[in-house]
């Protein structure tokens, strides 16, 4: 078992109890093992308690006491797992429009989105939903998994029927890979073991699936960004002069002696050395935390992006965005805010709405552009000082921003950047 | 085969690293909480990298309810003088002189609660305005949802309806006068990560992590240890076992388990292996069924 060179693959959830999808968190937790018995006798005693035969898998989902006692889950919650191929991070968020923001969050980081299809009722309204943010988020891998096979006597014409609805929508969408997979979360089917029931599927189980996804390929290696968070001038002997720029690779590679160019001021040098804690290192890459010394003496500080000197991204101080409005309080026409972009952080404001997009139908609405919690519009930013930015479909990391009122402090909103 | 991809542990070392450096560059008063516990050592390890060839910036800060483990006491008192870092000690002793709280009575009286009003005093007369801690969302349903950076409002209290989103890598640290944050790098490993890791980078952790002979007395499902805060009941015997601890919290309310592990090697094995989550042995926990929530609203941990 080579436990060490296992891979972290981040997953999200939308959907809501009807769709089954704690009982598909709880089966895939338990069927792999990762329940432990102090959990599982409290959701035993509590399944029991509610009336239940057997063990009800969504108990193992359950959250805070408020959500409890609704019902239902606010917030995004995240669930952790581990096989002898992957560790997993599940980001489980409600599936209800009015939860749009927390499924934006959940996906922000994911690898791959699953996305739950009740086999009686096909394709409905919030399946575009979810397909729609995990597009826009730009999730690499899709894994429709059409759930309740149990209640359509596992019929492959039922499973192909639904697999065309969705490709019919689809294609509206940009995802690279999209799945799909029969299964009974209820019962087990595909999940973590294979069906008895559905021959006829001759794919992997989920679990599978999420095991052998290829995701290394995921991660932008051509244009090499790396934004600092900090210097390091450590002022002890061995190191008077020594001045590391610390920050997390967000995209790309480096190298010792790479021809680098430091932005905004633009002044080149060349890397000098590459460290990870005490480590020198030979070449660094995302999503890797590192510190770089160069050649030259150049006043860097926080904010600041080294870049190579050949591939560099545009300054921009007008820019289009997708925007998803998070905060309660809706937005004010012309007001400014915040706008943090990598460990860059400038004044900014919202020049124009262009259009509100309709999650359901993806129809654009011009009409409409007042900016209220959960809607996802497209907006026109004006910041004080040039963003080094890319557009968020080549880089998740150089093409985001977040929105921050300067009156609470709250992050009202975030941007991809188109 | 591409090489350009990290294991999971490198990804998770880095996002902790991240995390850090986030807090430096956010905060003007930043300290790791440091009870001696193998995840605040873990934090306090990560800070070491994530800063090197520079002194960690933080001081450490130690909620002291005066029912240590001697062994916990001499390690943290080492780490200090290794790493050349500041020490905080906040007493919940002088909190009970002080009459900021009262003790507890009864045959399961801890001082776990009165920590939180010594951590925010601490907080409050250093003026702190990020404490990082050794969270991990795995540990307990309410930290399920924990941020990476939590917001406390100016009495310190958590308010989980209202906390900031958090996507892609942006951490929102912006405060006002009085408020404070927490923060947690170490949110998205779990028990057997930090296991993983602390046996991959060979970093050291107290003795009674490793099994050892002690004076127990069975309760409440397991060995708590013998010391001079206990209150034996009547039927309770105190025996000698070969135990160890799975977490390290108040000498009066952490359960050992029996364990043959004595090498970083043999406690990831058994780790592996367990069917319990590690607080079950915690009696904090057992209070009530949201006993943790409860606490991290007032300002806990």
């Amino acid at each position: 078992m080579q436990i060490d060179n296992n891979q972290l693959l981040r997953f999200t959830t939308a959907g809501s109890v009807d769709d089954g999808k704690s009982t598909l968190i709880g089966r895939l937790l338990y069927d792999s093992k990762s329940i432990f018995e102090d959990q599982l006798a409290s959701i035993t005693a509590t399944s029991a308690k509610k009336g239940h035969d057997g063990v009800d898998m969504a108990l193992f989902t359950d959250g805070l006491r408020d959500e409890r006692e609704q019902g239902i889950t606010i917030d995004v919650a995240y669930r952790y797992f581990t096989t002898p191929k992957r560790k997993f991070i599940i980001a489980d968020t409600p599936g209800h429009i009015q939860y749009t923001r927390n499924m934006v969050t959940g996906a922000s980081t994911a690898n791959a989105a699953i996305i739950l299809i009740d086999a009686r009722h096909g394709v409905i309204e919030q399946t575009k939903r979810h397909s729609f943010i995990a597009s826009l988020l730009n999730i690499p891998h899709l894994i429709v998994c059409v759930n309740k096979m149990d209640l359509v006597d596992f019929s492959e014409d039922r499973f192909n029927e639904i697999v065309t609805q969705f490709e019919e929508f689809s294609s509206k969408l940009i995802v690279k890979d999209v799945r799909f997979i029969p299964i009974s979360a209820l019962l087990g089917d595909n999940v973590v073991n294979s069906s008895e029931n559905m021959k006829w599927y001759q794919g992997g189980t989920l679990l599978n699936t999420l095991e052998t996804l290829h995701i290394s390929s995921d991660i932008n290696k051509i244009d090499s960004r790396f934004a600092v968070q900090t210097v390091l001038r450590p002022q002890r002997e061995g190191f008077i002069d020594y001045r590391g720029y610390a920050g997390r690779v967000a995209s790309g590679i480096y190298r010792v002696g790479d021809e680098v160019a430091v932005l905004p001021s633009g002044f080149t040098s060349k890397i000098k050395s590459i460290n990870a804690g005490e480590q020198e290192l030979e070449e660094a890459y995302a999503p890797m935390s590192i510190s770089i010394t160069l050649e030259d003496d150049i006043d860097i500080s926080r904010g600041d992006m080294i870049v190579k000197k050949n591939n560099q991204p545009e300054p921009s101080q007008e820019f289009d965005v997708m925007l998803c409005w998070l905060a309660n309080e809706s937005a004010k026409p012309r007001a400014k805010y915040i706008v943090r972009h990598t460990s860059n952080e400038e004044q900014a404001m919202i020049k124009e709405v262009v259009y509100k997009m309709d999650i359901n139908s993806f129809e654009r609405n011009t009409e409409d552009k007042d900016l209220n919690m959960n809607d996802i519009s497209r907006v026109k930013i004006r910041s004080t000082r040039p963003l080094m930015i890319d557009s968020y479909r080549d880089n998740r990391n150089t093409g985001s921003i977040i929105l921050i009122d300067q009156a609470t402090n709250e992050t009202v909103a975030a941007g991809m950047i188109v | 085969m591409n090489k350009y991809y990290l294991n999971y542990l490198d990804e998770l070392e880095s996002e902790a690293i991240y995390i850090l450096r986030e807090v430096w560059a956010q905060f003007e008063n930043p300290v790791i909480l440091f009870s001696g516990g193998k995840d605040s050592i873990l934090v306090t390890h990560l800070a070491k990298k994530a800063f090197y060839p520079a002194k960690i910036p933080f001081a450490l800060m130690h909620v002291d309810t005066g029912h240590n483990f001697p062994e916990t006491i001499q390690f943290r008192d080492d780490l200090i003088k290794e790493l050349g870092v500041k020490l905080i000690v906040g007493s919940v002793q002088d909190s009970i002189d002080q009459g900021r709280v009262a003790e507890e009575k009864g045959k399961n009286a801890t001082r776990n609660a009165l920590q939180i009003t010594t951590l925010l005093d601490a907080i409050d007369n250093n003026k702190v305005d990020c404490a990082i801690g050794g969270g991990r969302r795995d540990e307990e349903k309410a930290r399920a949802k924990e941020r990476f950076f939590s917001h406390r409002n100016d009495f310190g209290e958590w308010d989980p309806k209202n906390q900031r989103p958090e996507l892609w890598n942006h951490l929102n640290g912006k405060h006002f006068e009085g408020e404070h944050f927490r923060a947690f790098p170490i949110s998205n490993w779990t028990e057997m990560d930090v296991w993983n890791y602390i046996k991959r980078e060979n970093i050291s952790i107290p003795s009674l992590y490793y099994a050892h002979e002690r004076d127990v007395v069975f309760r409440s499902n397991s060995w708590i240890p013998m010391s001079e805060f206990l209150k034996l009941e009547e039927n309770e015997q105190v025996v000698k076992k070969k135990i160890r601890f799975r977490t390290l919290g108040d000498i009066t309310i952490t359960g050992g388990i029996e364990s043959d592990a004595d090498t970083l090697e043999k406690i990831a094995l058994e780790v592996s292996a367990m069917r319990k989550t590690e607080r079950g042995d915690r009696s904090d926990d057992k209070r009530s069924e949201t006993a943790m929530e409860d606490r991290k609203k007032q300002g806990y941990f």
